[in-house]
């Protein structure tokens, strides 16, 4: 209740015990500093942790319920042999749809390696066939010895081996990011801790005034407290503003690879965002406030 | 008011006992000279008598409480019935003499702003009322030490500690701050006065009926009739 009440008192103000105080020129530029520099890099870990978020949920959702069928086969036997494997698929639990790509999606799928004008008709590539599964999913083991004894050239690829990898990674991408975000809110805490130390340690002529005329450890813990913390919260304020500004001039997803794209904030990341500035307010309080408490009882 | 008890206290560090067996009784109204040589444990008596130090042995009891029991949030409150006024005045020097002398009323919360009259007559009463909007380091001793005494009785506190309140100005001064306690004392107020200067004690014995004490070679005492 204390705590929230300081929290609180911290809103309203006590214009007459800001004034007690004296203004400090380096603690003061170091916090703001500080707290900016820590919210812009809070941004882009963010955006980073988020992004990869949403990286490893696609490939999650959308890898896990389909499959590809490979067909390798002569070219007199391709078409036989697709006409096949379409059939077992048909027939086999589990399957939702089974469809062969055309032409121009498999001419689509190499471009990025052999351009857009590769004759695909007139080349000996394989024939895919694509594979949506119903919610409760196929067995592959069982599908592929029916493939091996009706279709000899079909190849089934159920995107395991290579999806677990990626989603993987991209998790491990996410967890990175709050890792950082965590050590970020950890350098800011101590960072803002050793600038309140110097401030208490520059004032204790302050200090030893203030409790020659009556006040409390608890008066003057708040006025330093309510000091950091509103340099805190403006120096963040100008971070994550700027941070914002400079993840939005990133390239957008049309414009670049499938990775780098969506590094921004879409839908509640807004809200990560926004909780920024409060955060490091939060932090620089409860630093200043332990580390003024922990002065004042050194001082008594 | 305020009752010290077999006290006895040593520096922490190198442990060398200033005084012991010290007892001594505040009681309401009455005027007390601490006197000594310099180095004798003056300072540390009234630091004892308003808490800012804690005694090795005995017992300290601010207004009925015992020091040993109470926090530092018990010793401030206990600290805003007790005006002290130091040999170097301690302000805090960027706020001017009106704020510092108010100092005492903002950390107890109180409107500073609706005690402006008060604080106008307590400003004039020291004669500092053409020095209210002053910083401290602009001021003369003698203007510090009647400053350092508004502040010290601003909240109406039961009683005064000075230490080596005239150390710093000149006799002219010095009779003026003087007449000041005396006239306190006169209100009901406790004083103690600690200083060295035994002119000055003899020059109050004529306005006020006190308490001479000497404080040395580790025993505190009566000494009223070496004066």
């Amino acid at each position: 209740m204390t705590r929230l009440a300081d929290l609180l008192a911290l809103v309203t103000g006590d214009r007459q015990a800001d004034r007690v105080v004296p203004p400090t020129g380096i603690s003061a530029w170091l916090t703001l500093f500080t707290a900016g520099a820590m919210a812009f890099l809070t941004v882009f870990a963010l955006a980073l942790s988020l992004a990869a978020g949403r990286l490893a949920d696609r490939w999650g959702e959308e890898l896990a319920r389909s499959a590809t069928l490979r067909i390798s086969a002569p070219q007199d036997q391709m078409e036989a042999q697709t006409r096949a494997a379409l059939k077992v698929l048909e027939e086999t639990p589990g399957i939702a749809t089974a469809r062969a790509l055309s032409p121009a999606e498999q001419r689509a799928l190499l471009a990025p390696w052999f351009g857009p004008d590769l004759p695909v008709e007139t080349l000996p590539i394989p024939q895919l066939i694509e594979i949506v599964e119903t919610d409760e999913g196929f067995d592959p083991a069982g599908l592929r010895l029916r493939l091996q004894a009706e279709v000899p050239g079909a190849l089934l690829d159920d995107h395991t081996r290579w999806r677990r990898p990626l989603v993987r990674a991209a998790d491990s991408l996410r967890l990175l990011g709050w890792i950082s975000i965590g050590l970020i809110g950890a350098a800011t805490a101590a960072m803002i801790t050793l600038a309140a130390n110097a401030s208490l340690a520059a004032n204790a002529q302050v200090i030893a005034v203030l409790r020659l005329v009556g006040a409390t450890d608890h008066y003057i813990a708040s006025a330093f407290v309510r000091r950091f913390t509103l340099r805190a919260l403006g120096g963040a304020l100008l971070g994550t503003v700027l941070g914002l500004g400079a993840v939005a001039l990133l390239p957008d997803t049309s414009d670049a690879g499938d990775f780098l794209t969506g590094l921004g904030f879409h839908g509640a990341g807004w809200l990560w965002a926004v909780l920024i500035p409060p955060l490091a307010a939060l932090v620089a309080f409860a630093a200043t406030r332990y580390a003024a408490l922990r002065t004042l009882r050194e001082l008594a | 008011m305020i009752e010290l008890d077999n006290v006895a206290y040593s520096y922490d560090f190198g442990g060398r006992e200033l005084f012991s067996d010290v007892s001594l009784k505040l009681s309401p109204g009455s005027f007390h000279f601490l006197t000594g040589p310099s180095g004798a444990g003056k300072t540390t008596f009234l630091k004892l008598c308003y808490g800012a130090l804690r005694p090795s042995s005995g017992a300290v009891r601010l207004f009925g409480e015992d020091l040993g029991e109470m926090g530092r949030d018990g010793v401030a409150l206990s600290r805003r019935r007790i005006g002290v006024v130091h040999q170097d005045c301690q302000f805090l020097d960027h706020l001017t003499v009106r704020e510092n002398v108010a100092l005492p009323l903002m950390v107890a919360g109180e409107d500073v702003t609706a005690e402006q009259a008060n604080l106008a007559e307590l400003l004039s009463w020291v004669g500092l009322s053409e020095r209210a909007d002053a910083l401290p380091p602009e001021l003369s001793g003698g203007e510090r030490q009647r400053a350092a005494l508004a502040r010290a009785v601003i909240m109406s506190p039961d009683v005064v500690l000075a230490d080596e309140p005239t150390g710093n100005i000149d006799w002219e001064m010095a009779q003026r701050l003087m007449r000041l306690l005396v006239e306190l004392n006169r209100m009901g107020k406790t004083i103690m006065i600690a200083t060295h200067d035994l002119g000055l004690v003899r020059a109050a014995k004529s306005q006020v009926q006190a308490r001479i004490l000497r404080i040395g070679g580790g025993r505190l005492q009566l000494a009223g009739a070496d004066l």
